[in-house]
C-alpha cells in the first residue's frame, strides 16, 4: 500500500488530497495508522504495533484498519495496487 | 522602476451574490508593479455595487444595454473615450462580447485596446456548438440538444432520459429530473434569455473549472484549475480552492494550442469516477473566480493588459496548490446624492 504522492499531510493530522481538492481532519488513531503507512509498514505491522499499545482485541482491530484503509482508497489517499 | 500610467475601462461591476469579473478583474491590475491604473467602471444598472467602490473604481459610466446594438454602444464609449481618453477596455459579459469583438477595430481606430477572442472562437464555443467543439478539437463533451420552439420540445419529450441538465442561451442552469421540472425550467429559461434553450446530457462527477489567457497564437500564458468548495443557490462558487492536476492543464493547453485562443476563458469540466474529463461550457473571458488565480500567483488581468497593449508577456509556469479564495458579503453605505448623479447623468 503507497500513499499518493501527492498527498499533504500535516503534524496535526489535517490532509490536503490537491487533486481533488478534499481535505479531511484524522482523529490521533488514523494519524497515528496514516503515519505508519508512510513508512511503508504492512497492514500487519500496523496491527501488531496497535495491538501492543492499545486495549483492544485483534479481531476488532483488523475489522477497523480494513474499514479505514478501504476509506482511504474511496479517497484517493491510497493507491490501489 | 516606475509605473506606466494606463487608463482602463472595465464593465462586469455587479459584484452580487452572481458576480460579474470586473471587480477580481480591477483588483489584479491594480495589484500590478507594472501599471498604476486609472479605472473607469462602465455599468448597465444603477445598482452594480461596483459603481460604488470607490477605492477600486475611479470614475464610472453608464453604456447602453447590448440588445441597443453596437452603434449605440460605440457612441456612447467614444464619448467616454473624449474625457478619459481610455487605454485599454476589457468587457466582462458574455452576452455584451459579441458587440465589442464586431467593434475591435473602431475602437482600436479610437486608440481604445481590447483582447478579445476572434468572432469564430467566440461563435465556435457556444453552448449549441458544443459537440461540434469537442470533434474538432478531440475533446470528450456531454451531448447537446438545441431546441428553437416548445413544440420541437414537446416532439423530443418521449425519448428523453433524466436527469438532463436545461440551460439558457448565455447564462443559468437547471438539473430537470422528470418531464415536469424539464417544462418549468424549459418556460424559465427561455422567456429570460430566448432560443435556443439546450438539454445537455448529465455527467456525474465533480465539476472542476480552469481560469487561463490564451494568447491568440497557441501560447497558454497562464493556467489555474479549482474546485468549487461552497457553492451557492445558483450554483456560482463562494469558495474555491486551487489543484494540482496535470490532466486539467493539458485539456487547457490543448485547447489554447489548437484553437490559437485570443483572451481570457474559463473551462467548465466534469470529472467522472474513471478520470475522465467532459468539457461542459467555455466561458469567453476571465471568470469572477480569477483573484484566486492572482493570489496563487498568476495575475492573469496584468498579463491580459499587457497582451493588449502588445507588450512581451511571458508564461506563468507554475501556481501556489491548495490556496483557498472566500467569497464574503459586505454593505456599502452610500450617499442618496451619488445615485442621483449616476441616475440622472450617467456618471459617478
Amino acid at each position: 500500500m503507497k500513499i499518493n504522492k501527492k498527498i499533504a499531510i500535516s503534524e496535526s493530522g489535517f490532509v490536503f488530497n490537491p487533486t481533488t481538492g478534499d481535505s479531511y481532519s484524522l482523529n490521533p488513531i488514523a494519524a497515528e495508522i496514516l503515519d505508519m503507512l508512510k513508512k511503508d509498514l504492512s497492514e500487519d505491522e500496523i496491527t501488531d504495533a496497535l495491538l501492543e499499545k492499545y486495549d483492544v482485541t485483534a479481531s476488532v482491530l483488523h475489522r477497523s484498519i480494513d474499514e479505514f484503509i478501504d476509506t482511504l482508497k474511496e479517497m484517493k489517499i491510497l493507491e490501489n495496487e | 522602476m516606475s509605473k506606466r500610467k494606463l487608463t482602463i475601462a472595465i464593465t462586469g461591476l455587479n459584484n452580487t451574490d452572481n458576480p460579474g469579473p470586473g471587480i477580481p478583474v480591477i483588483r489584479g491590475i491594480l495589484d500590478s508593479k507594472l501599471f498604476d491604473a486609472r479605472i473607469i467602471g462602465l455599468a448597465y444598472e444603477n445598482l452594480e455595487p461596483g459603481i460604488y467602490m470607490r477605492d477600486l473604481v475611479d470614475k464610472s459610466y453608464h453604456i447602453p444595454y447590448p440588445s441597443a446594438g453596437s452603434d449605440i454602444l460605440l457612441k456612447r464609449i467614444e464619448h467616454i473615450n473624449k474625457i478619459e481618453k481610455i487605454d485599454v477596455l476589457i468587457p466582462n459579459f458574455d452576452a455584451e462580447l459579441y458587440s465589442f469583438i464586431k467593434s475591435s477595430e473602431k475602437l482600436k481606430k479610437m486608440g481604445i485596446a481590447t483582447f478579445l477572442p476572434t468572432m469564430e472562437q467566440f461563435e465556435e464555443r457556444h453552448k449549441w456548438n458544443l459537440c461540434e467543439f469537442g470533434k474538432k478539437y478531440n475533446v470528450k463533451v456531454p451531448s447537446v440538444k438545441s431546441f428553437y420552439s416548445e413544440a420541437e420540445l414537446y416532439k423530443a419529450a418521449p425519448g428523453l432520459t433524466f436527469p438532463v441538465f436545461v440551460k439558457g442561451k448565455f447564462y443559468d442552469a437547471y438539473l430537470a429530473t422528470n418531464a415536469e421540472q424539464l417544462r418549468m425550467h424549459f418556460y424559465k429559461l427561455y422567456s429570460k434569455w430566448g432560443f435556443p434553450v439546450l438539454l445537455q446530457q448529465y455527467i456525474r462527477g465533480t465539476e472542476v473549472n480552469v481560469v487561463a489567457l490564451g494568447d491568440g497564437h497557441g501560447k497558454t500564458i497562464g493556467a489555474v484549475p479549482m474546485r468549487k468548495q461552497y457553492i451557492t443557490d445558483k450554483g456560482k462558487a463562494w469558495a474555491g480552492i486551487t489543484l494540482d492536476d496535470e490532466k486539467l492543464i493539458e485539456i487547457t493547453h490543448k485547447i489554447i494550442k489548437k484553437s490559437k485562443w485570443r483572451g481570457g476563458m474559463e473551462l467548465e469540466l466534469i470529472k467522472d469516477e474513471m478520470n475522465n474529463l467532459y468539457l461542459i461550457e467555455i466561458n469567453p473571458r476571465l471568470p469572477a473566480w480569477v483573484y484566486l488565480a492572482v493570489g496563487a500567483g498568476q495575475n492573469l488581468p496584468e498579463a491580459l493588459v499587457k497582451l493588449a497593449l502588445g507588450l512581451k508577456t511571458n508564461k506563468y509556469t507554475k501556481y501556489d496548490i491548495g490556496k483557498l479564495f472566500i467569497r464574503y458579503s459586505y454593505d456599502l453605505i452610500c450617499k442618496l446624492e451619488e445615485f442621483e448623479q449616476l441616475s440622472l447623468y450617467g456618471e459617478l
